[in-house]
């Protein structure tokens, strides 16, 4: 074991170091029609009102809308109750010690909370202009409805391994979900297909996507100074991965995980200061979102397109509908999978309809006092031009929480794209093992390629594994309903009992 | 109707010697013991999947290794002497989980030992003991 693991990282040394100076090209060049390639597969469009309707989106918006009605807009209703077992107000104090909801959902978001939130929306913004925004928080609040009923469903159908621990998330749930309605075939089938998706997702966009963006945070705060040594930062980044995956170091993951809300809290923080510093044109600011997101004023396909580029930045983000999220959830002990749905409410909340919004609120106010600030910086390093504008120093701290977030998701779809793994190959040690060094090689090449292939490759898989998720939650929603009324009149019957509060 | 002491157990001398006390006590009083060891924890700290996906797996342990390495010879000293007793393992916040398993188990007293922390590290890390004194709706006896 241990020589398959040197070899392994005397493999990855060598290959950085022999191609140091053109490496970066060869690779572009390599994946640029890959990119392309599986964008067009994954991305079919539809030409609608003179805009192009990726078919998969349609079936995103399309089954949050359904979600969100079928259950009764269990993302308004829901919400106080989220709350209120998060605190742990229905915590039976004899189960102390077990995963509480708020360990879940903490986990959850931190996995979420990423580079998307950063970058994500400031690529929405670029292409789709302000009115992406509202969409973008629209499709957070449809998101809330999918992700409940995703992640009831990942703790209602998990695994529980002889050893105690839990394996759980969307491929568990075709299975066997399918199987009970008597399409044992399919659910077969789409449990393998989803487990295979998440895994190369795993390696796009919860890996190189995460890497690329903190490379170039990096490289943007050294002032162009990192400039052809992505391998070396990849590498070291990689290095941290391997640390903590496959050599077992929780404690540099303990400190991420402790880390990352505060840092999450400090950048809201922030980018409120920023926005009020422009407080003069956040009227005008606002303004532009709602009036883009009907006219699509200078974006392609107009106002259909901002919604489509919302949309799709929306699921990027928080990823309701892609179902990775219920891996994360299939953790915690519950008799009740209900709870563990209405408290993942919350994740598409704190990570689009909070996040998100605030800063898109930073580029829009920036933009709106200058519309030129950014110059031709797109993605990550335009949120990044939008605070420095303000707070000039502010960069420095940004990619520093920008590579604690990269690493934290990294982290966090290390193990999704590892469930994937198990799930095709068995819960072997020693496959888990060759997983790991996989997604460790993967991250250092995120830094090496640029952002145009990568971002479009990574995009796509991941929408590709909405579309088995999605036909599961279809079939599977009126199990959910079921649980749902059945949970709320316990609840209402006072059988399920309050421990505190109230 | 005999009453029932708590007696906080965590493996430290101190704790044997609060053992010890009680059951004096309760051989005089015909009480009967609940040894409790608390082991923190916390519902709003943050983890990673891997550590969630495990906890159910690593609590059990944790009970386990508590009732056997700690627990089962302080009650079986306790036993020899005469005085009925039950052990209980629990997570959560140290003097608030005594707390609530006094009231539980309706003690009408709990025991404590102390560590003899010097004034510094009680102030960094706090004491269990004093923290009970304050908080306990029944007398505590504190056992140096």
């Amino acid at each position: 074991m241990k020589r398959i693991l040197l070899s392994a990282v005397i493999m990855l040394l060598a290959t950085a170091t022999a191609h140091a100076a053109g490496f970066d090209e060869t690779i572009n060049t390599a994946t640029a029609p890959i990119a392309a390639w599986v964008g067009k597969i994954v991305f079919f469009k539809i030409p609608v009102f003179g805009a192009q309707l990726p078919l998969v989106v349609l079936w995103l918006v399309v089954g949050a809308v359904f979600f969100t009605f079928y259950m009764g807009f269990i993302n308004i209703r829901g919400f106080k109750h989220a709350i209120e077992l998060v605190r742990g107000d229905y915590a039976n104090p004899k189960d102390a010690g077990e995963v509480s909801h708020f360990q879940a959902l903490a986990t959850a978001v931190s996995g979420t909370v990423g580079i998307g939130n950063i970058g994500g929306v400031a690529v929405a913004v670029t292409v789709g202009g302000p009115g992406a925004t509202f969409w973008l928080i629209m499709a957070g609040f449809l998101g809330m409805s999918t992700k409940f009923v995703e992640c009831t469903l990942g703790v209602k159908y998990r695994n529980e391994n002889p050893d105690g621990s839990v394996s759980g998330g969307p491929m568990y749930y075709l299975r066997k979900g399918f199987s009970e309605r008597g399409m044992e075939g399919l659910g077969k089938f789409l449990g393998m297909f989803y487990a295979i998706g998440i895994f190369i997702g795993a390696l796009g966009i919860g890996n190189m996507f995460q890497s690329n963006q903190a490379y170039v945070q990096l490289n943007n705060v050294a002032g162009g100074g990192l400039d052809g040594l992505g391998w070396l930062v990849g590498l070291i980044m990689a290095g941290i991965v391997f640390l903590v995956i496959v050599g077992g170091i929780k404690s540099i993951a303990r400190v991420t995980e402790k880390i990352v809300p505060f840092m999450a809290i400090f950048y809201c923080v922030f980018a409120l200061i920023v926005i009020f510093m422009n407080a003069e044109v956040i009227p005008q600011a606002i303004a532009n979102i709602f009036a883009g997101a009907w006219t699509g004023e200078g974006v392609a396909g107009g106002a259909l397109g901002a919604l489509i580029i919302g949309f799709q930045r929306a699921v990027f983000s928080n990823e309701a509908g892609i179902g990775s999220a219920s891996i994360a959830h299939s953790a915690v002990r519950t008799n009740e999978p209900i709870t563990e749905g209405t408290v993942s409410l919350l994740e598409p909340f704190i990570d689009t309809i909070v996040i998100c919004t605030i800063t898109a609120l930073v580029i829009g106010t920036t933009a709106a006092a200058d519309p030129n600030f950014a110059g031709d910086a797109k993605g990550i390093a335009m949120t990044s031009a939008a605070f420095e504008r303000q707070i000039s120093w502010f960069p420095i701290p940004l990619a520093f929480a920008g590579v604690l977030f990269a690493f934290s998701t990294m982290i966090s779809w290390s193990y999704y794209g590892l469930k994937g793994w198990t799930y095709i190959f068995g819960e072997s040690m020693r496959g888990q093992t060759i997983y790991k060094l996989i997604f460790c090689a993967f991250v250092m090449l995120g830094c090496i390629v640029q952002l145009g292939p990568i971002l479009d490759i990574s995009d796509a898989l991941v929408f590709l594994i909405c579309v088995p998720n999605i036909l599961g939650l279809y079939v599977l929603a009126p199990i959910v309903k079921r649980e749902l009324n059945s949970y709320l009149a316990r609840i209402e019957s006072g059988e399920i009992k309050r421990f505190k509060g109230g | 109707m005999s009453n029932t002491f708590l007696v906080a157990v965590d493996g430290s001398e101190g704790s044997v010697r609060a053992a010890d006390f009680a059951t004096e006590r309760a051989l005089a009083s015909k009480s009967k013991l609940v040894l409790a060891y608390v082991i923190e924890w916390s519902p709003y700290s943050f983890h990673t999947p891997d550590e969630l996906a495990e906890r159910h797996k690593r609590r059990e342990e944790e009970i386990e290794r508590a009732q056997s390495t700690v627990l089962a010879p302080v009650s079986k000293s306790v036993k020899d002497k005469g005085v009925e007793v039950e052990v209980v393992v629990h997570h959560g916040h140290p003097s608030e989980t005594l707390v609530d398993l006094a009231k539980d188990r309706g003690a009408t007293q709990i025991f404590i030992g102390r560590k003899g922390q010097s004034r510094v590290a009680s102030l960094l890390f706090g004491s269990v003991a004093g923290s009970l004194v304050q908080t306990s709706p029944v007398p505590v006896t504190v056992v140096p």
